[in-house]
Order: structure tokens, then sequence, then C-alpha cells
């Protein structure tokens, strides 16, 4: 998948993955990467804001109940990291500067976890979270 | 004695060999044992990987004494390695730029010491990842490259000096192009870093675009692949092309998603630089089947 940072493509992409990966049997029904206004509103999905840094995701884990539709609004404070999910065969570049969303749907319980995979200094190897959906 | 049975008969009493490809081993085991090994003129290479010179902390108590011995070890072996290749992290990473060139400059003095004068070079993630190659260029050269040896075709690829661990478009146009002059039947060795399949991306133990390479070299009959970064030995088939990762000379880390994180075995005090070491590999059968044979910092 390319990583460059508006790749539509790649976001359709990554909705298309998650799909098949919740046809598969795994957790979660659509993860759908934007970056685009923000359509999430009082009556939309609950918003779940995250910032990424040297070398954390801030919360690392991140509460999610099974079928409630939230939107990860992720700020990146100092580099481009990364954040791959490779249960969901998606990845993101998280920008300065710029909100990253992603949409997501848990349909089962169990944790989702996620890695940057742009290297970004001594400490690179720490900075990872998970999902940890619930029923 | 041959090198080549003496390898084999260190493998038959428990020694740490493995044969690339694995199903030549027995065969080579057997023609041992009966002594009708036939005459060899092959050669073998050493490949150290993972130095990280620079790094400081608990899993390495004695980080400024390891490659000073590793280089030792080398220097000491009987029959000297036609080569020998370090597969990248030469160094720690550091957001210093002039630290990183000290690192470097540093790590290079120390191996200046091994008595075999022909090393190859690459970069890992730990050197070049931050400043895209630019200072590992300063000191060892381009970041991809071939050469030939004894008839067997080497190609070092670049998948760290991107962040994003890709090769990239333009890399992977110029591994096409080279591979477009060789014999589908030629012996291959590619060196790297990084795996180049999904080894463990949860722990980023993968290539991004590492799938394409992989599609490149598989119309090749005799593919092997070299590599490091995950500190420790890894032996895995994608379809006929066996890749072989290596261990590290400052710190293990532990079995690929057998833990929530990729954090470094603590060093045993009982037993000094467990899990650390190098590893020759000897090219058999014209550089179509390898040998491993694991070597630790060391010997006791």
């Amino acid at each position: 998948m390319k990583s460059t940072p508006l790749d539509r493509r790649g976001a359709l992409r990554a909705g298309f993955a998650a799909t098949a990966a919740a046809a598969a049997g795994l957790v979660v029904l659509r993860a759908a990467p934007a970056f685009a206004q923000s359509t999430a509103s009082s009556a939309g999905p609950r918003v779940i804001k995250m910032t990424a840094h040297r070398f954390a995701y801030e919360p690392a884990e991140v509460p999610l109940k099974v079928g409630e539709k939230v939107v990860v609004e992720i700020n990146s404070l100092d580099f481009v990291h990364g954040m791959n999910i490779p249960d969901l065969k998606t990845r993101l570049d998280l920008v300065p500067g710029r909100i990253t969303k992603l949409e997501l749907q848990p349909m089962q319980p169990g944790d989702i976890e996620f890695v940057c995979d742009n290297f970004c200094g001594d400490g690179h190897e720490t900075m990872h979270g998970k999902f940890v959906v619930s029923a | 004695m041959q090198r080549r049975d003496f390898l084999t008969l260190s493998a038959l009493g428990g020694g740490a060999v493995f044969a690339s490809g694995l199903a030549g081993c027995a065969t080579r085991a057997a023609d041992a044992m009966s002594g009708s090994a036939a005459a060899y003129d092959d050669f073998y290479f050493v490949q150290l990987s993972d130095t990280h010179w620079g790094f400081q902390g608990p899993p390495n108590p004695d980080a400024g004494g390891t490659l000073r011995k590793a280089v030792a070890a080398v220097n000491a072996l009987d029959k000297p390695p036609e080569f020998i290749v370090f597969t990248g992290d030469l160094t720690h990473t550091t957001d210093d730029p002039s630290e990183r060139r000290r690192r470097l400059g540093e790590f290079k003095s120390i191996v200046a010491d091994l008595k075999v004068k022909t090393v190859r070079f690459m970069p890992g993630e730990h050197d070049a990842s931050l400043d895209r190659g630019a200072a590992y260029k300063e000191f060892f050269g381009e970041t991809n490259y071939t050469f030939d040896h004894k008839g067997v075709h080497f190609i070092v690829i670049d998948n760290v000096s991107d962040p994003g661990a890709k090769i990239g478009d333009e890399q992977l146009a110029w591994l096409k192009d080279d591979l477009a002059k060789r014999d589908k039947s030629a012996p291959i060795v590619v060196f790297t870093h990084r795996p180049l399949f999904d080894l463990a991306p949860k722990w980023d133990w993968a290539t991004r675009d590492g799938a394409q390479a992989i599609e490149l070299l598989m119309p090749y009959q005799n593919v092997t692949v070299f590599y490091g970064h995950i500190h420790q030995e890894h032996h895995q088939m994608t379809g006929h092309i066996a890749h072989h990762s290596a261990k590290s000379l400052i710190f293990a880390l532990p079995a690929p998603n057998s833990q929530p994180a990729r954090t470094p075995l603590p060093w045993d005090p009982a037993q000094p630089y467990k899990g650390l070491g190098w590893r020759e590999i000897e090219a058999e059968k014209k550089g179509t089947s390898f040998d491993l044979h694991e070597f630790p910092v060391v010997r006791a």
C-alpha cells in the first residue's frame, strides 16, 4: 500500500481490506483513514483524540465497545510517525500539523494492535499501542 | 580434512549448522560419514550484523567490547573467509548528526582491524533512516550495489534509508534491470537489513514493499537472502527462496511475536553474550546451496 499521506486510493483500499478482514472473522468491520474534514458530530460517531510523539501514542491503550462506531483523531506532534494496524491491513502516515482520522466499528472483542512503522529514533521500538475491544 | 567435512561433522556433533534450503543437509552429512566428499573448491564468507556501536544500556554491559571481541574471533579463524559482510545497524541511532558520524567513524576504525580486507557494508535503519543515509554514505559509499564472487552474484538491497522501510520504486527498477542480465539458474545472494517478507509486522519486522522485491527474485531458481535486524537466527522460505537472519553483536531480541513488545532480552551474567554471535556461510555447488555455521562472540 502506498504511504503517501493524502492517498485517497489508499483509504479506499484500507476500507476494502478491513471489510475483508471482517469477512474472515477478524475483529473490525470497517476502518477508513480519512484526511478530509471531520464528519463527526454530536449525533455521529464518538470521537477519540490521540497524540503521537516520540516515542509513544497517547493513550497507548484505547478502550472500544463492540458495535460502537468511533472516529480516532490522531495528532502527531513531532515527526511523520506511522500507524500500522496489521490485523486490518491498514497503515497511516501521521503528518504533524494535520489531524489524521481513522473510523472504526469493532464487531468482536479483542485487541487490535498498532505500531509506528516509520523509524523515528532511539525509542522507535517502544512506540506501539492497541485498541482494546470489550463486549 | 577439508573445510566442508569439518563443518558437516560439526553439525553431526551437535554444532549449529544450518543447511540453506534444508534438502541437501542429509546428503552432505551422509557424504561426510562415508568419506565420499568430492573435491571442494567453493568458498565461505562471514556475516556479522547489528553491532549497534554507540549503544549503552543494561542489555549489554560490555557494549564497548563486544564488537572488538567478534573482530578478534574472526581474525582467529584458521582459514580466513574470502570476504566479510556486515548486514546493517553498524551503529546505534542518534539524533545528533555529529555524534552519528563519530559512531560511524569509530565503528569503521574498529573493523579496520579485521585481517580480511574485503569487507562489505550496508546500513540498517539505525545508521540511515534519520538522514536518509547521508552520513552512512560519507563513510561507506552507496547503500545498494552488486558484486560478484566466484560465479555468485551478490545484490545489496537498501530497505532502511527510507524511514518507512521501503525499497522504493527507483531501487526496485534498478533491481529489475540487474536481474534481467542474469540467467534464471544463476546463483544469486541478496543481502539486506530488514526481512523482505512480513515476518512480524506488529513488531515492524518487515519491508513495506518487500513483496515486490521477492516477486522480482522469484523467477530465479537459486536465490538466498541473508539479513539482520531481528537480532536472532531465523530461517524461512518464501517459495523456493530461503531467508536467513543473523544474530546481533549487541543484544538479543525475543522470538517474533512471542511477547507484547520487542524488548531486548536481559543480559545473563551467568552466560555473558548469550544469544549474540556471528556466522560463517559456506557456498557449495557453485553457490546454489549454503551451509551456515553459527559462532558465539567468545568461545567457551
